[in-house]
């Protein structure tokens, strides 16, 4: 074939862009394919594709999409984890001439992946894999506004996860750092396919948090049941709400500020290049105006669950409901006054930096309320060390050494001693992990009989548990001593022999977070072999407080058979102690969204075309569009995307779980 | 949601609904609909904030009094502004039930907004022939992303309109397009306003700097 037809076809795609000249990546491929392949083998052998078609992928319950979610933020976390690895073995070896054992061209991958799969498909997905299990279920709704998005959005943050997955064994990533500034991720530095695989996987995803933002919104507001006024609403449903307003407020900041870096890329344009007027710095201001807020919208929904966490096991109404709720919307509209502290040092002057340096002080008070909060729940109860309270413990132990660093940086004539420094690293990892990621696994060990009907292995919780905090502690401490020292971030090699103490103490931490990682693998595997044992039947296992505990585990696809009524925060403590009777009589048939496969469809055409805009293959990308636009007109052509669950099925459910109950008893 | 809870006559508190009646159809969807509104306008806010930034860098090319032709710009802004008035007249023949009236009141609409659509390509095609074009300076760029994501916007609603006009000559007005026509009613009135800004802030601030 002529050169002009291969290029028409395949664009810039060429055999040269499989890294086969990378050893780390080709043992990774083969290692990806074959389990790839063994998961694939083994779906076909057993026939699962037709079930997981109708029963999963085309899903529009919201319990399933929360579960996707979570095992979608565990598996990429996997990934991340491995970047993470990986910088911790190179920086601890590259000392004294050393070159470590990752060239810079696959180093500078290496840490840029591991920022945007940690942020973008393991907290987000966890964190919106809650949301999407817990809040109907917790303001007595049957689904979310918007059953057909939510699998739409679903399939989306799949599909940017998909093309970041790609660029490992199709081209390269991007070898910018997380944030893919400018000049250097422009096309003029960037030329290859990395910075384009970074824009097109954000912007795939970024279109299905934005649309999950605007469905949970509508959700909370619209679909809360009888007697539940905003201030009875649980703090998670509360926290919800306020992460999910600064989804909407801040994504699509992301997606103008990327849409005109692929312009600059593409087109031509200057609107962040070093000559015809345009401001690289400019790019960097629009990011973070979406940066900063998207920390909190991680860190809102855990601040929930640490709520709910604490007053369950504590056996004790929350201290301080109210001031709660306050402390977290002004964390939601402050997090919008404090973007530029992320570059005091571009010299924006004292003044500017002084405002910004308040403004992120501050955000500190309703955080250190939240603090009391907790504490003064915990004061006098009858504390429950189950896993989820042991993740809350060490969150908050951790969270406020991670806060009071946040404060020493947000002082700007430190941080220009300190700016993008290890001690900055340390600092973010403190906050997202201690908070973040605690506060996920809170929630999973929370939630997951909720889900599925059987507690997760103490056993392997708890060791999971003391290597994750363990690790943390070795692996970041180091950092902060090293950030004191002047040690500055994405370093690959190191001449002072004296550092490397630290870096290797820093090593071992991230081998006892692996040991972590995996021991919370084996509590999965040995909790399904166990569920016999770890069964519950009541639905409530941990006597807990709120809604989603009033019915059965896994609740019906229907939530609740009767629509709850509300009469105070803790709608499901007062139902308990006022004596309430489950109905065993008058079920009547319910409205329910039927299952589509337009979602997963169209986040696929979608993205097919940010694969070929990457790669320069136009026709793909303009095929992919048009089918797109094909399918999702086709799809409004559909009126009836709803049935009525029979009153027959409803009588069977329900007293099947009598059954359950009664044999409980 | 404003259902009275009341404690049974015989004193003991409720705690479900024995009688419920499903949200009907839509009950989310305008609100659901102006929050997606909200985050659009962030975009144009954002594209806005860059033009205010940008908007003077020249880059010794051309400016906004070499390029803009005010007149061409009036009467563009006019079939806009005349497209919305003429959506409006769709809107109340479609509170009248009549079928036949708001396809036509439709059309008017489209007519005017692609006539929007191909003047504003044409003022492009003219800068671009006079060398004007989006890679010549960051206030081009600006200008030509800005102006651009508005006609985007406008095209992407005459695809919706059209798309419209089939379902409600095929399903009729029935209450599930009559929802989808109160959005599209909304879009496109949101997209009059942004280009009341545009207009303002790009046009006539421009030929005045």
């Amino acid at each position: 074939m002529s050169p002009d037809l291969l290029k028409l076809i395949f664009g810039r795609l060429g055999l040269e862009s499989l890294p086969l000249h990378e050893p780390i990546v080709v043992g990774t491929f083969v290692v990806v394919a074959l389990g790839g392949a063994a998961l694939l083998g083994g779906l076909t052998y057993f026939r699962l594709w037709g079930y997981l078609w109708r029963e999963w992928f085309t899903t529009v319950d919201h319990k399933r999409i929360g579960i996707m979610y979570m095992i979608l933020g565990i598996v990429m976390l996997l990934r991340g984890f491995a970047d993470a690895l990986m910088m911790r073995g190179q920086q601890m070896l590259a000392f004294g001439g050393s070159e470590g054992y990752l060239n810079a061209h696959h180093y500078d991958q290496v840490f840029t992946a591991h920022g945007v799969i940690m942020i973008f498909f393991v907290a987000m997905p966890l964190v919106t894999g809650l949301m999407n299990y817990v809040v109907p279920l917790q303001i007595g709704a049957r689904d979310v506004s918007f059953p057909f998005l939510n699998n739409f959005s679903f399939w989306m943050t799949v599909g940017g996860a998909v093309l970041v997955m790609a660029s490992l064994f199709i081209g390269e990533f991007a070898r910018t750092g997380w944030l893919a500034y400018p000049p250097l991720s422009n096309i003029g530095y960037s030329p290859d396919v990395g910075v384009d695989y970074y824009i097109w996987a954000l912007q795939v995803a970024g279109v299905g948090t934005t649309l999950s933002g605007i469905n949970l919104i509508c959700t909370i507001v619209k679909l809360r049941c009888p007697g539940m006024t905003m201030m009875k609403m649980p703090v998670f449903t509360w926290t919800s709400l306020c992460t999910n307003v600064l989804i909407v407020a801040s994504f699509p900041v992301l997606t103008v500020v990327l849409a005109l870096l692929s312009l600059d890329r593409y087109v031509g344009t200057n609107f962040f290049t070093n000559d015809f007027g345009g401001s690289p710095m400019m790019y960097v201001n629009l990011i973070w105006i979406w940066g900063h807020p998207e920390v909190y919208i991680l860190v809102l929904p855990a601040f929930g669950i640490f709520s709910e966490v604490t007053s369950t096991f504590s056996g004790k109404r929350l201290f301080g409901y109210t001031s709660m709720v306050y402390a977290t919307v002004v964390i939601t509209i402050l997090s919008y006054l404090v973007w530029l502290h992320h570059f005091f040092t571009m010299g924006s002057g004292a003044s500017v930096n002084s405002f910004f340096g308040i403004t992120t002080m501050i955000i500190s008070i309703p955080t250190g309320a939240k603090m009391f909060n907790w504490l003064f729940t915990m004061y006098r109860g009858r504390i429950r060390y189950e896993l989820p309270m042991m993740w809350t413990i060490a969150f908050m132990l951790t969270f406020v050494i991670g806060g009071m660093t946040g404060v020493l940086l947000a002082v700007p004539p430190a941080d220009f001693v300190l700016h993008n420094s290890l001690f900055l690293i340390a600092h973010f990892h403190n906050v997202i992990i201690g908070g973040v990621v605690f506060g996920a696994f809170a929630g999973i060990n929370y939630w997951f009989p909720k889900a599925f009907g059987f507690k997760l292995d103490p056993f392997w919780g708890k060791m999971s548990f003391w290597f994750w905090v363990t690790g943390f502690y070795l692996a970041f401490m180091p950092l902060y001593v090293l950030g004191l020292m002047g040690v500055t971030r994405r370093l690959r090699v190191f001449e002072d022999l004296s550092l490397q103490i630290w870096f290797v103490i820093a090593a071992i931490g991230a081998v006892f977070v692996f040991i972590g990682i995996l021991s919370m693998l084996m509590q999965f595997a040995v909790s399904l072999l166990k569920r016999e044992q770890l069964k519950d039947v009541t639905g409530d296992p941990w006597d807990a407080r709120t809604l989603e505990w009033a019915t059965s585990s896994p609740p019906p696809d229907y939530n609740f058979a009767f629509t709850p009524v509300v009469h105070d925060n803790d709608a499901w403590w007062d139902m308990k102690r006022r004596g309430y009777q489950r109905p065993l009589t008058g079920f009547r048939p319910i409205h329910m969204p039927s299952s589509t496969g337009t979602g997963i469809i169209l986040a696929g055409l979608a993205t097919a075309m940010g694969f070929g805009l990457i790669w320069y293959m136009w026709w793909l990308a303009a095929l992919s569009f048009i089918a797109m636009l094909a399918v999702g007109i086709g799809h409004t052509f559909n009126y009836h995307r709803d049935f009525d669950i029979p009153a027959d099925d409803i009588i069977r459910t329900e007293d099947a779980r009598t059954k359950l109950l009664a044999g409980a008893k | 949601m404003t259902v009275a809870v009341h404690p049974s006559q015989t004193g003991e508190p409720v705690f479900y609904l024995a009688d419920e009646h499903p949200h009907p159809e839509g009950w989310s969807t305008s609100l659901g609909f102006w929050i997606y509104l909200m985050s659009d306008c962030l975009i144009f806010a954002i594209l806005f904030a860059t033009y205010g930034v940008l908007g003077g860098n020249y880059a010794a090319g051309p400016a906004p009094k070499d390029l803009f032709d005010l007149n061409l710009v009036a009467v563009n802004t006019s079939m806009l502004l005349l497209s919305s008035i003429t959506y409006g007249f769709a809107m109340l023949t479609m509170q009248q039930n009549k079928v036949a009236q708001t396809q036509i009141w439709l059309a008017i609409t489209g007519l005017f907004g692609a006539a929007f659509i191909g003047i504003e390509l044409f003022e492009f095609a003219h800068m671009i022939h006079e060398g004007a074009t989006p890679q010549r300076s960051a206030f081009l760029s600006a200008f030509f992303t800005l102006v651009g994501t508005h006609g985007l916007h406008v095209s992407c609603g005459l695809i919706w309109l059209v798309t419209l006009m089939v379902q409600v000559g095929k399903f009729g007005l029935i209450e599930a397009n009559r929802r989808r026509l109160m959005c599209l009613s909304m879009f496109w009135h949101f997209l009059d306003v942004v280009w009341i800004g545009v207009f303002t802030f790009v046009y006539l601030l421009g030929v005045l700097r």
